[in-house]
């Protein structure tokens, strides 16, 4: 158990990031390949994800160079920041301060812009730069995520794992359903990661100022429980003020 | 040049959103680490001060949000 919390722990907060991330690309994908046709959506991701490998096998190799007292700190201070924004969104999400994320919202939203640029002559060309936007933009982050919570205990190969699982799960069930995922619940997801990552970001931070946690990495757990009870607690007590719309418009 | 301005402030993007959210979690991490590094607090307390200091300013940021809208 000891040996395996860090490991558990990595591929499902790279899993849970990623699935995340992977359905926002794949909602603008399958937007440029129904709109429009398959060859710039797919020839959009394929160089979008060119571009990733290539940042991945320029930036990977120097992070080996970097002290891993540095490494984990500066990883869990971005981490604290990356996370904390997740969760910040997620807790305004839920007492509905801010909207949800809506799939089929951004696939009509993606869908009239295509419509709109069809007689352009680089129509072809704008459809195939937004699939690459999109690709790129959420892969960008599915990296600094599996780098994120991997680098720092040398697990990259098994936050890559985590990612890959969810990319693969993603394409095969758009495949199989061929919409946008709508119905995956992306809040409880993004609340879950948001925890996760920022649980990461103070664990190392705190290592990497040289604290020894006590339980090592099972203070991982309890770092994640403490703030999942401080974050119910939050969205609790926001519900029962008038902070929130639905108490606004209650009164 | 548009894709990579669009990249670059994604990229930002990534770490902030509410703007003092971010600021304040940097303030915390560098006052904890200059108490541990230069006023010898031990590490564990540090590490403690700074999951106590991210709950308080999460709490903040999103009643801060709450309260705008």
């Amino acid at each position: 158990m000891h040996d395996l919390t860090p490991i558990i722990s990595t591929v499902t907060a790279a899993f849970l990031a990623s699935f995340v991330e992977v359905v926002e690309a794949f909602t603008i994908v399958l937007a440029v390949g129904v709109t429009r046709s398959w060859r710039p959506a797919l020839t959009g991701t394929a160089l979008a994800l060119v571009v990733l490998a290539a940042l991945v096998l320029a930036f990977g190799p120097l992070l080996a160079l970097v002290p891993i007292a540095t490494l984990q700190f500066v990883v869990g201070v971005l981490l604290i920041l990356f996370g904390m924004r997740w969760l910040r969104k997620a807790i305004l999400r839920s007492v509905g301060v801010i909207a949800l994320h809506d799939e089929d919202a951004a696939f009509s939203k993606e869908t009239a812009e295509l419509n709109r640029q069809a007689s352009d002559k680089r129509a072809d060309y704008l459809a195939g730069l937004a699939a690459f936007k999109a690709v790129l933009l959420e892969g960008v982050e599915v990296v600094f995520i599996v780098i994120a919570v991997g680098a720092a205990h040398g697990q990259t190969g098994y936050a890559s794992l985590g990612a890959l699982a969810a990319l693969i799960l993603v394409t095969l069930i758009g495949l199989v359903v061929h919409r946008p995922l709508a119905r995956v619940p992306e809040n409880a997801l993004k609340f879950v990661v948001g925890l996760m990552l920022t649980s990461f970001g103070i664990f190392w931070t705190g290592e990497g100022i040289g604290a020894e946690w006590p339980g090592a990495d099972l203070a991982l757990l309890a770092i994640f429980a403490v703030i999942a009870l401080a974050s119910f607690a939050i969205v609790r007590w926001m519900r029962g003020t008038d902070l929130t719309p639905d108490r606004r418009a209650a009164r | 040049m548009n894709i990579v301005r669009v990249i670059f402030s994604e990229l930002v993007g990534m770490f902030v959103d509410d703007g003092y959210l971010a600021l304040l979690a940097l303030i915390l991490i560098a006052a904890v680490t200059a108490a541990v590094k230069l006023l010898a607090l031990p590490p564990l307390p540090g590490a403690y001060l700074l999951l106590a200091g991210c709950l308080v300013i999460l709490l903040e940021s999103v009643r801060r949000a709450a309260s705008r809208r």
